[in-house]
């Protein structure tokens, strides 16, 4: 342990902490814009310098190690000089067109500046100076390089949690800015469109697309039915940006509060995750018979599975020699909006041309899936519009809806039923826990052997996951695999999906089934979730998942009534012609940068 | 004031039997070698002024058993051109300072990180390391040296910049603590010494330390190679004892007429006539790492603040804030001073940020950005704003 005098006060934390921490544990705050939880110090904002009483210059306590006797200041009339001048200088090279501004009052530097900055500016205005682009070629997110602050944590988000690397600094001096590979457009990169990025930027240099404008167009268009899915990360994760503390499940409100917006229909991607379950199982067994049964290895395992879009994405750009192990299951968004212009416009009796489908997605990547030329097997573009979490919650600011007042409500019905297993989708391992909830059913006739159907080796927040199911005493139908030992993993954060995927193409793995979602946490830490997503927000965020799946009162995909009904009434059988037509989908070999 | 006047020295460059050193140095310990470089009170040459005992006492310390020795030839700081010479003429006592080093702290590996610029000295440089490392072979002594390659960055002088460009990677600054001698080159205990610096050591256990004190004054030890450029009639390098005050400087190269002199290259002070008489070259007044500019009254100090400050709002990484915008704030700030269009006392202003530049950046460029600029700026101020 080390002692040391923060303020005059003395504090003792354990060696190797920084003085930021030291200081947050005596309550005392010092501002900071870089530095970011889940991201290795940076040191290079220099907000968060403080006094060292005997050290030459002021020190970045963010980078800067305790050590026993120091004396830090932290509010001295050097460190409220610097620290004002250092804000200055950012906010003299930042288009601080605040009121226009998508992070109005959501912007960390706008909160500093409000500390630090009032009246006067002293610095010149630099902004002119300098030619910033606005690329805004994704249809994901908005990169506009005149509110960047050079922060550098998209660089390390980029780097460090994906390990895609399509943004980096490129110049010095006053032309150091954050670019892709020799400037190209970000839709023309390895970029993965993830939004953890868009997350972890502090001001709106990186922004997800909107269009809640569209979207409100759709519902005051009476000619149109406007359909909406949730998927179930928002449910966990809404309430972060209305006033409710992480962790808090608002699947009710959030259900009234989207039918007081104005939709025709509120429905449940978790239906379709369910839908996805019994496909990508199906995939799975199938698969399984074909390479271990017939000897037949036109299909590749291990599967991968597919419902992550910012996966998609990066495998299609750096693996894509084994886009064959790819489950070729459509995501449960990209199922959904399928059938929600064939099957339920038909059940509906609405034209299909009519239908304007929509989902709230806790995710950026799901806005580029959507906009695929693949993603279009109804005839017509399957999903319209793409909103995250966030957006959600600004179109529930702007209705003037008192949120925490509403009653909660059901989804409507059809394809508004589902089950526990569909709602965990929402966390890492969820998709596997699943799947398996339903295979081990399917295969043995028997619910899987776990306490309350809770697959714990499958959950947490380990960055890879392995797990090894004995299949035993199957039905007749499945004695092939009798004495099994069914190998599965799980990655979450591309950082970890890259190790396994390295795993299994230098033949130093051996699962047959792998989960695999682009963002840390999975899907309820996507780059469209509520600002700040850390791992203390993230875990609340698990937690809240799994109770919901335990207050569900069903919990086996294939137990969903609707699913049932759906492939008699419509689908026929799973991975069947109909299915093929509209829940699987094919993958495009991508350059690697 | 300790004044030895001006008096010229030949330590550098002087032709010593290289084989003869080394193996003195191979029959001392480790210890040893590290008592005599700090009882020289050798400081680092390349501008900083470490003492570079206690670097390599640090270095000698740690447990680790890899280690490496630097050597940082990347001499960007304007106006210094004494490394470039020092190569051409006596790279083998680089080498057998690197060397040296090594014996003293256990590195058996040294990389010399040399400017872009210089690249021409390849060749030459390469054979006489050849030479170099069949000469230590013979006696079976197991040390070795690569050379990498600047691209021009500024900054990559820096140190932990210069690791970085090492490893593959971008040029930027590190957070220190940690410093070189605990984690530098690949995160391994590491010693980084100016070329000069290992030339003068391998001097200092030629002579004995005790010959090399009797050389400057307290706080400035030894002699020291200069870059002389600007007014003068002789340009060139010159080896010279510390302890001059900058009027007998200027008595032996200034062309008569020498306004000022920027001592230090553009992260160093100007220095104006009326202080020549009692600023002392050294630690205890204006310390360099060898370039001394020459300004005569033709010269509008605005146009040589102006340059300085160009220089480094283009070599700033960019990385952090004070740095980055700090450079472009006072260029643009000077600027619109000298046309009339910001008010005379927004220098002040511009005083004050370079203060905060000096102690909010994150490495020793920004945060000696100001040097120049106040000195030039405070002692010339009528030049900037009309």
């Amino acid at each position: 342990m080390v002692t040391l005098k923060i303020n005059e006060q003395e504090v003792k934390v354990a060696e190797g902490t920084t003085v930021l921490d030291a200081a947050k544990k005596l309550g005392v705050i010092i501002p900071t814009l870089c530095n970011h939880p889940d991201l290795c110090v940076a040191g290079n904002c220099r907000v968060c310098v403080v006094e060292q009483t005997g050290a030459r210059t002021l020190v970045a306590a963010c980078a800067m190690p305790v050590s026993e006797g120091m004396d830090i200041h932290t509010n001295s009339l050097k460190v409220r000089n610097a620290r004002k001048h250092i804000v200055e200088l950012l906010l003299s090279e930042h288009r601080a067109d605040c009121t226009k501004c998508y992070k109005n009052q959501k912007c960390e530097l706008q909160t500093l500046a409000n500390e630090y900055s009032f009246g006067e500016h002293i610095f010149l205005d630099l902004v002119e100076d300098h030619s910033y682009t606005i690329d805004r070629s994704s249809p994901a997110f908005i990169k506009d390089d005149s509110k960047c602050i050079r922060c550098q944590r998209c660089v390390r988000t980029c780097a460090q949690l994906q390990h895609v690397s399509a943004i980096a600094v490129a110049n010095k001096g006053s032309h150091m800015k954050i670019s892709s590979f020799h400037d190209r457009p970000m839709s023309h990169v390895v970029c993965t469109n993830c939004g953890q990025c868009v997350n972890r930027c502090p001001t709106g240099a990186l922004t997800e697309k909107t269009y809640i404008d569209q979207v409100w167009d759709a519902i005051y268009d009476t000619d149109r039915h406007v359909v909406v899915q949730t998927a179930p990360a928002v449910r966990v994760a809404l309430g972060e940006d209305l006033g409710y503390d992480p962790g808090e499940r608002v699947t009710g409100k959030m259900v009234t509060a989207l039918r007081q917006l104005g939709f025709d229909s509120v429905l449940d991607t978790d239906f379709t995750a369910d839908l996805t379950i019994i496909e990508e199982g199906t995939e799975l067994l199938t698969r399984l018979k074909k390479v271990l049964v017939e000897n037949d290895h036109s299909m590749a395992l291990p599967m991968f599975t597919s419902c992550s879009p910012g996966w998609i994405k990066f495998i299609e750009h750096k693996y894509p020699k084994m886009l064959p192990n790819l489950s070729t299951c459509k995501s449960p968004q990209q199922m959904f909006g399928a059938l929600a212009k064939t099957f339920y416009a038909q059940k509906r009796k609405i034209d299909p041309a009519k239908v304007v489908s929509v989902s709230i997605m806790p995710c950026t990547a799901k806005k580029y899936e959507a906009d695929r030329p693949e993603m279009r097997s109804s005839g017509y573009k399957d999903i319209d519009f793409v909103l995250t979490t966030r957006e959600l919650a600004v179109m529930i600011k702007q209705a003037g809806i008192d949120f925490r007042s509403l009653e909660p409500s059901h989804y409507d019905s059809i394809m508004g039923t589902s089950t526990g297993a569909g709602v965990i989708f929402g966390a890492t391992g969820g998709v596997m826990e699943a799947a398996l909830r339903t295979a081990y059913e399917i295969v043995t006739g028997r619910p899987v052997p776990f306490k309350n159907l809770n697959i714990m080796p499958v959950r947490g927040m380990d960055g890879v996951k392995e797990a090894t199911i004995k299949i035993e005493g199957t039905t007749e139908e499945w004695r092939f695999l009798e004495g099994a030992e069914l190998k599965v993993a799980i990655a979450h954060g591309l950082v970890n999906a890259n190790k396994v995927a390295k795993a299994v193409s230098t033949g130093k793995a051996d699962y047959h089934f792998i989960e695999i979602m682009a963002c840390p946490g999975g899907c309820l830490g996507g780059g469209g979730q509520p600002i700040p997503t850390n791992a203390a927000v993230r875990q609340k965020r698990m937690e809240a998942i799994y109770s919901e799946d335990m207050h569900m009162d069903l919990r086996k995909s294939h137990e969903n009534p609707e699913i049932v009904a759906i492939y008699e009434e419509f689908l026929g059988k799973p991975n069947g012609h109909k299915s093929h037509e509209l829940l699987h989908t094919h993958y495009i070999a991508r350059e690697s940068y | 004031m300790e004044n030895k006047g001006l008096t010229k020295v030949d330590l550098i460059f002087e032709s010593i039997d290289i084989m003869k050193v080394m193996k003195k140095a191979f029959e001392m310990t480790s210890d040893e070698i590290i008592q005599q470089i700090l009882e020289s009170g050798l400081k680092g040459r390349g501008g900083a002024g470490f003492p570079t005992g206690l670097k390599w006492k640090y270095t000698a310390a740690e447990k680790d058993p890899e280690k490496y020795i630097v050597c940082n030839a990347d001499e960007g700081e304007p106006g210094t051109f004494k490394d470039r010479e020092i190569l051409d003429k006596v790279a083998s006592k680089v080498y057998a300072g690197m060397t040296i080093a090594g014996k003293a702290m256990g590195a058996r590996k040294g990389f010399i990180y040399l400017r872009g610029e210089y690249r021409f000295l390849l060749p030459q440089l390469f054979a006489e390391l050849h030479k170099f490392h069949k000469l230590i072979n013979e006696i079976g002594y197991d040390f070795s040296i690569e050379y990498r390659m600047g691209s021009g960055a500024y900054i990559c002088g820096e140190e932990s910049a210069l690791f970085e460009s090492i490893e593959g990677f971008r040029g930027e600054p590190r957070n220190k603590p940690p410093y070189p001698t605990v984690s530098g080159l690949f995160s391994k205990p590491t010693s980084i010494n100016n070329v000069e610096t290992l030339v003068t050591s391998v001097m200092i256990i030629e002579k004995g330390a005790n010959e090399y004190f009797k050389l400057g004054t307290k706080d400035s030890r030894g002699s020291k190679v200069f870059s002389i450029s600007g007014d003068t009639p002789i340009p060139g390098i010159f080896e010279l004892e510390l302890g001059m005050t900058v009027q007998e400087f200027v008595n032996e190269f200034g062309d008569g007429d020498t306004k000022a002199v920027q001592v230090g290259g553009a992260s160093g002070f100007c220095v104006p006539r009326k202080k020549f008489k009692d600023t002392i070259i050294g630690f205890e007044g204006v310390p360099t790492g060898g370039s001394m500019k020459l300004f005569n009254s033709s010269r509008s100090m605005y146009n040589v603040l102006h340059n300085y400050l160009d220089f480094f709002a283009e070599e700033s990484c960019g990385q952090c804030t004070p740095c980055r915008v700090g450079c472009q704030q006072l260029l643009k700030g000077v600027e619109k001073v000298k046309k009339g269009e910001s008010k005379s006392t927004y220098l002040n202003e511009l005083v004050k940020l370079a203060d905060t530049m000096k102690v909010a950046s994150k490495c020793g460029l920004g945060q000696s950005v100001g040097n120049a600029f106040k000195s030039i700026v405070e002692n010339f101020r009528e030049e900037i704003i009309y």
